[in-house]
């Protein structure tokens, strides 16, 4: 189909210049202001990783002081999980895909939308300002009593923009669940939702329930620090422990936040690439919900050293084992998508692979972490920074990648470069392994987390993890130049390149400004690839580089 | 049929004002859980240490809780007036019910602001350093009592002083918003409001009428 006729009609061709995109309300261009943002934060949240890394490959502490070392790990959490992770999919991918996956014009609320990102920005703007400040010494998770009585960094500003950053989660979780109440095509059955929107909707449920107790935590913490109320304090009558309690309910069910839409693109690309049906559409589905809702109920595994009692010890461990049940579903059923398929590998199929064996792996290894006895032995170590990696960076920045190259058509209008895919996709999977893999066994013979110097025989670990940095680091700057040279110069995409299901890839790339010329409907199930006259196109994205 | 509406996501006017309510009211669940957090906080504190916790509620002023109580009752039976108001088209009646509504959150906020003074002077605020004297059992978990008390109410006012902030934003675009957009709009903001004045329902017993 022509394309090129299209072309003036999209929504990347309506109105040029700063205004046109920064007072947009179309979300797919708030979508775009979302990701130029993320992006920058996820590589100032990498440059921080990496200094951390090139300090550990040896024993003594000379490249940073310890004061700057406790700074950089700190800002590396804080900005990677509340100005990248949470945000990620959902407010990019998301944004953009959720109306065209339903078959609507825009999401329900398109202002909110866009106010959602300068909320974003505001917040951005004191975390940054706390950066340029000296930084916080917290780490990310503000525990007091050293975050409220003993820290010296700038707390208040920057858990004020982890605070305001809180807003524009909770906006874009209202608006994405009405919108998925409200705007589904005719024939768009619930279980007839594509799983991405699923996720979606399991997603926006948990950022709207458990950000605001995130909100009160960080609210406790700046009155205790600007105004003295001393809710966390002992000596005032206070229990720094409760300040774990909150924080985790909010931090726990996070977790879920920054996994699910992960699971959700992974749920696109393997059917897509195997040619196959979803496995166990409904399982998947309600999967999502469980884990929505189990989220909720498994904060104290964080605490098993803290001193809460034995009992709930043994209780939280237990609903942690549970939380691995829907997981395990989803896993089961992807695996069981592959099977018998007509599998191909290309760049988004690579990485939702790699998503599968990295999650499953770091799945895992949160299994050790939910038993108490094992717990207690590895809490605080490498052990731990291993396993939340796997599952944030191997499972969630991969999925990330994923569906940013699967639907960078769609978004872009234009092919990527497939060899550069491969390559910079297989990359990142090596650097990855190398660097979190002697992670586990660092943390397993005892090596503590968030110590900038070391007992010399931990070396050979951490050199290993440092040189795995700096290959991972490649992995991940690669995209940036091929997709970049993509945006202006790839060659044109056809509507549907990978001959997907999905009403997304019924409408031209890049989609006009109100999403469809014609108002779909619905009359199949979702991942339909039996469907007569869905192939493949069979497109070379080389053809036009000769 | 389409310009009607005000997000192009919407056919019909109708649909959308369905939308706004919805949207409201996952907002409104997204609020309970702020409050529920520091309200559950609350409660856990005062099983733990329930005689300070007793002790310390004795010293608010019951009076002026139960005439803030009756304050904010009365200005939600004045959004109620507004909402009926609109859904006639008898606009003159309700702009006056809204701006009764939102006077009356104001005096609310004016009994807070004498309240609080007084909590001052008698040396009942944990606030900026200022002295806390308590004489009575356990006086340091009565001061976390007087903590988590500051913390509620004054969260509980900010949310007053954005529903009056809103309200007063309305009425000054009230002479140019469509009929159809008024009457959603106080729908949507009444839902806030009511919202409010429940948590204050459940603010003024936890704190002022335990043990009494």
């Amino acid at each position: 189909m022509s394309t090129e006729a299209l072309r003036p009609s999209s929504y990347l061709g309506e109105g040029a210049g700063p205004a046109a995109w920064l007072l947009t309300t179309d979300h797919k261009r708030v979508a775009w202001l979302y990701l130029m943002s993320l992006t920058a934060f996820f590589f100032l949240g990498g440059a921080f990783a990496v200094l951390m890394r090139v300090e550990l490959a040896t024993p003594a502490g000379d490249l940073v002081s310890d004061d700057t070392y406790n700074r950089l790990f700190s800002l590396h959490g804080i900005i990677m999980v509340w100005f990248f992770l949470v945000p990620s999919i959902p407010a990019t991918l998301g944004n953009f895909l959720l109306p065209l996956m339903i078959g609507a014009r825009d999401l329900a609320f398109p202002r909110l939308n866009l106010a959602s990102w300068y909320v974003f920005i505001l917040g951005s703007a004191f975390a940054l300002a706390s950066v340029l400040a000296g930084g916080v010494d917290t780490g990310w998770t503000f525990y007091t009593p050293l975050s409220t009585l003993y820290a010296n960094g700038f707390v208040s500003m920057a858990a004020l923009g982890v605070f305001i950053v809180g807003f524009s989660t909770i906006m874009t979780g209202i608006n994405f669940i009405v919108t998925i109440h409200t705007l589904r095509a005719p024939g768009l059955t619930w279980f007839r939702l594509p799983i991405f929107v699923w996720t979606m909707y399991a997603t926006a449920l948990v950022m709207v329930l458990a950000t605001p107790v995130l909100a009160a935590s960080l609210i406790l913490i700046v009155l205790e620090r600007v105004f003295g109320i001393g809710i966390f304090n002992p000596a005032l009558g206070g229990d720094p422990l409760l300040f774990q309690h909150l924080f985790w309910f909010y931090s726990h069910p996070a977790v879920y936040i920054m996994i699910l839409p992960g699971m959700g693109v992974v749920s696109e690309v393997l059917p897509c690439f195997s040619r196959r049906p979803l496995f166990g559409y409904k399982a998947v589905a309600l999967s999502s919900m469980a884990i929505a809702v189990f989220g909720f109920l498994v904060w104290g595994h964080h605490m098993f050293v803290s001193g809460q009692s034995a009992y709930a010890g043994v209780l939280f461990s237990f609903l942690s084992f549970c939380v691995a049940i829907p997981s395990a579903i989803k896993v089961f059923n992807w695996s069981l998508t592959l099977r018998k398929g007509e599998i191909t590998f290309e760049t988004p199929m690579l990485y939702a692979l790699f998503f599968l064996a990295l999650f499953t792996f770091g799945g895992l290894a949160g299994l050790f972490l939910a038993a108490l006895a094992i717990d207690v032995h590895v809490h605080d170590t490498y052990f731990v920074v291993a396993h939340f990696h796997y599952i944030m960076v191997g499972g969630m920045v991969t999925a990330y990648m994923a569906g940013l190259h699967f639907w960078w058509p769609k978004l872009t209008g234009r092919m990527y470069s497939e060899t550069w895919g491969r390559i910079a996709a297989t990359v990142t999977f090596l650097g990855f392994n190398l660097t979190f893999f002697p992670q586990f066994v660092l943390g397993f013979i005892g090596m503590p987390r968030r110590y900038h110097t070391y007992p010399p025989e931990f070396q050979f670990w951490h050199v290993l993890s440092s040189a795995g940095a700096v290959v991972l680091a490649f992995g991940y700057l690669m995209p940036l130049f091929y997709l970049g040279w993509s945006m202006f110069r790839g060659p044109r995409a056809p509507a549907n390149p990978w001959g997907a299901t999905g009403l997304e890839w019924q409408t031209a790339s890049p989609p006009p400004p109100h999403n469809f010329d014609t108002m779909p409907s619905v009359s199949r199930p979702a991942y339909d690839y039996a469907m007569k006259g869905l192939q493949h196109e069979t497109f070379s994205p080389h053809k036009d580089e000769a | 049929m389409r310009s009607s509406t005000e997000s192009v996501a919407f056919d019909t006017k109708a649909r959308e004002k369905a939308a706004d309510t919805f949207g409201m009211w996952v907002f409104i669940g997204s609020e309970a859980m702020l409050f529920g957090a520091i309200l559950l906080v609350f409660l856990i504190a005062r099983i733990s240490y329930g005689t300070a916790f007793a002790a310390a509620s004795q010293r608010l002023s019951l009076p002026l809780g139960t005439l803030n109580t009756a304050v904010l009752l009365t200005s939600s039976f004045a959004m109620v007036l507004a909402h009926t108001f609109t859904a006639s088209r008898r606009w003159r009646p309700a702009v006056w019910a809204l701006i009764c509504t939102s006077l009356l959150g104001i005096v609310f906020l004016f009994v807070k602001a004498v309240e609080y003074g007084r909590e001052f002077k008698e040396g009942l605020a944990p606030v900026l350093g200022a002295p806390f004297s308590f004489t009575g059992p356990d006086p340091t978990h009565a001061e976390f009592f007087f903590a988590l008390y500051f913390a509620m109410t004054s969260l509980h006012a900010l949310h007053l002083i954005c529903g009056v902030a809103v309200i007063a934003g309305m009425l000054l675009l009230w002479p140019g918003t469509t009929e159809a957009s008024r009457t959603h709009r106080v729908q949507a903001i009444g839902l806030y409001w009511h919202f409010v004045d429940i948590v204050w329902v459940f603010l003024f017993p936890v704190l002022y009428l335990i043990n009494r």
